[in-house]
């Protein structure tokens, strides 16, 4: 009797330090796995700490060399080694403008047709269609527009505009020179329908979160189409296309490849639109692997950062306004 | 009844102008997308898999630019997934209420958006310029920093979706909060999980600018991580930009893949989400 006794508290205890044991590891796995998880996060915070420190330690040869002075100079001679960042800032700003202001007003009115207008077994499929596009890969339109659409231009749309306002004081200068094809203007178009599907779908999104009451209540009571769009879902989402665009801005701002191929990488400050530029993203591209000598690479590097300063600034307003407007809806 | 027709008239203009604007964005992303298929399908042939590029006026294929691209991306989004849903996971189950994660959310978020070639610009400081010469491998880093904030952004969204009383029950039953995780939320959570690491190969298999000077080019057939290795982007930034016929037929050819490999996935990552979404 009292071997079995003892042997059944033998094996109570052996159970129950075998208990202990798997409930440790348990712990232990538990704990590893949190911080692991927790170290995973805290990557995502270094990888954007480490793209600015590598940025600035990267431009700091070019900085010291040539000070505030490389934000306002626009000479760009490799052979003097004298650099600043003027005409590619300029370009990239203008290219921008361009592609936003072709790009937002087609893009927001697809967004209401999509909405307002279609017939609703269309809506899914053009919608879809439109999501595709965005993910597109952006040297697809890149070499679109240096075969197919910078002949286009050059041929059909250049001259008239040359003829047009040629003789028109103020915009004779924005549209001089002969009809290269290739420059700021094609390299604005292009990024203007790379970017058109990322306005159109954000600005959809942003459409729908409008509750249909009140749609309807303005229905109700007699508005057209327009006095809806205009009166109701603007007033209600403007913050979030706002912020739509904005990051849509972003995307063109710092594009590369859609703009590489058709801008013509010239740099200097031109008045007029159709003659070839540079981005900052174009010179890197072009420039960065040829390089020779250290103040060369440091200068593209402070272009890039530049460029990152530019950039962050936009996003990081669109993502605020976005999260705004997701405060709004959550209320 | 004039003010009735005035409404009636800036009604019907500005609709015909939204009819318009779809019809010009729509047309312009259909003229590309015909383009593209046309003159990439005039260069499609067995040699394109077969052989390697050529030297100008050859005939060659884009093998080496394949395999080039498709060890990069393989091995970059190996690399990047799993970062990316552990900072996930932390994100929606750790710390769902912390203060971190709406700052990593948001840092994530930028990180999305922001430029690839800055990415570049980055893993060339880190890796190129210290090891002293170009290779495959760092551009297999640009490529995981550029899958990392897809995922990340994926991972919590999906794992958000899964109903809270499932973590519930199972930590009920005295489950460890890991195993909740990882075999309850991420089990549940898993086609939209699948969904966002095909949206991040959509993502990156297209991605030029961050290789230009992390991996570079190479003429030749190689798998060496340590040195240049071709890939199909860069095959075709080079090529287009070639006055050679031949080298733009390839551009073309080479666009025409990379195209119908993005849609394909991210067709398919939309059918995998809309089929089964967690419940």
């Amino acid at each position: 009797m009292a071997d079995v006794a003892m042997n059944s508290a033998n094996l109570a205890k052996s159970a129950s330090r075998e208990r202990a044991a798997a409930l440790n590891a348990l712990k232990f796995g538990d704990g590893l796995f949190k911080n692991l998880t927790l170290a995973a996060a805290l990557t995502v915070l270094l990888i954007l700490t480490g793209v600015i420190v590598s940025l600035v330690v990267g431009s700091l040869p070019a900085l010291r060399e040539f000070g505030f002075g490389f934000l306002f100079s626009s000479t760009w001679n490799p052979v003097s080694e004298k650099f600043g960042a003027l005409a590619a800032i300029s370009g990239t700003i203008t290219t921008s403008i361009i592609a936003m202001v072709i790009a937002v007003p087609i893009g927001l009115g697809v967004a209401v047709f999509l909405t307002e207008l279609c017939p609703q077994s269309l809506r899914r499929p053009i919608g879809v269609a439109i999501e595709l596009l965005a993910g597109i890969p952006s040297i697809i339109y890149g070499i679109w527009g240096l075969f197919v659409f910078a002949p286009i231009v050059q041929q059909f749309v250049e001259p008239p505009l040359i003829a047009l306002f040629g003789h028109v004081p103020l915009l004779s200068s924005a549209f001089a020179g002969p009809p290269y094809g290739i420059g700021t203007l094609t390299a604005g178009f292009v990024l203007a329908i790379m970017v058109l599907p990322f306005i159109t779908s954000i600005s959809r999104d942003v459409f729908n979160t409008v509750p249909p009451v009140l749609k309807e209540a303005a229905y109700g009571v007699g508005c057209t189409r327009w006095e809806v769009v205009r009166s109701v879902v603007m007033p209600y989402t403007r913050v979030g296309v706002i912020g739509g665009v904005m990051l849509g801005l972003g995307r063109a701002l710092g594009e590369t490849m859609a703009v590489t191929f058709v801008i013509g990488n010239a740099h200097k400050i031109s008045s007029s639109l159709l003659a070839p530029g540079t981005t900052i993203s174009a010179t890197i591209a072009n420039e960065f692997t040829e390089a020779e000598g250290d103040l060369y690479t440091s200068s593209l590097i402070a272009l890039g950062l530049i460029l990152f300063v530019i950039t962050f600034a936009v996003l990081a307003a669109a993502r605020l306004m976005l999260a705004r407007l997701e405060k709004q809806k959550g209320a | 009844m004039t003010l009735y027709g005035n409404r009636r008239r800036s009604n019907a203009l500005v609709m015909s102008l939204c009819y318009g604007a779809t019809a010009f964005g729509l047309g312009f992303l259909a003229l590309i997308l015909g383009t593209l298929l046309v003159r990439g399908a005039q260069g499609l042939n067995l040699a394109v898999f077969t052989q390697m590029t050529p030297a100008p006026g050859n005939q060659g294929g884009l093998l080496n630019a394949i395999v080039g691209s498709l060890i990069m991306t393989i091995l970059g989004v190996l690399i990047g997934t799993p970062l990316g849903m552990l900072a996930g996971a932390y994100m929606a189950e750790y710390g769902r209420y912390s203060r971190l994660t709406t700052l990593v959310r948001f840092i994530n978020d930028i990180l999305l958006s922001a430029p690839s070639i800055v990415i570049g610009l980055f893993v060339y400081e880190i890796m190129v310029a210290q090891m002293g010469h170009f290779s495959a491998i760092a551009g297999v880093v640009a490529l995981a920093l550029l899958v990392v904030p897809v995922v990340v952004r994926t991972t919590e969204d999906m794992l958000l979706l899964v109903p809270a009383p499932l973590r519930e029950a199972a930590s009920a039953l005295g489950m460890p909060r890991s195993h909740v995780i990882l075999k309850v939320a991420v089990r549940a959570a898993r086609a939209g999980l699948i969904t966002g690491v095909l949206l991040a190969i959509a993502r990156v298999s297209g991605e030029t600018a961050p290789l230009l000077f992390t991996s570079l080019n190479d003429q030749f057939f190689s798998t060496n991580l340590n040195a240049p290795m071709a890939s199909l982007p860069i095959a075709i930034f080079q090529f287009a930009l070639s006055p050679y016929k031949d080298w733009q037929q390839l551009a073309w050819t080479g666009a025409l893949l990379i195209t119908l490999a993005v849609l394909t996935l991210s067709i398919f990552a939309r059918w995998l989400g809309a089929s089964r979404t967690a419940p």
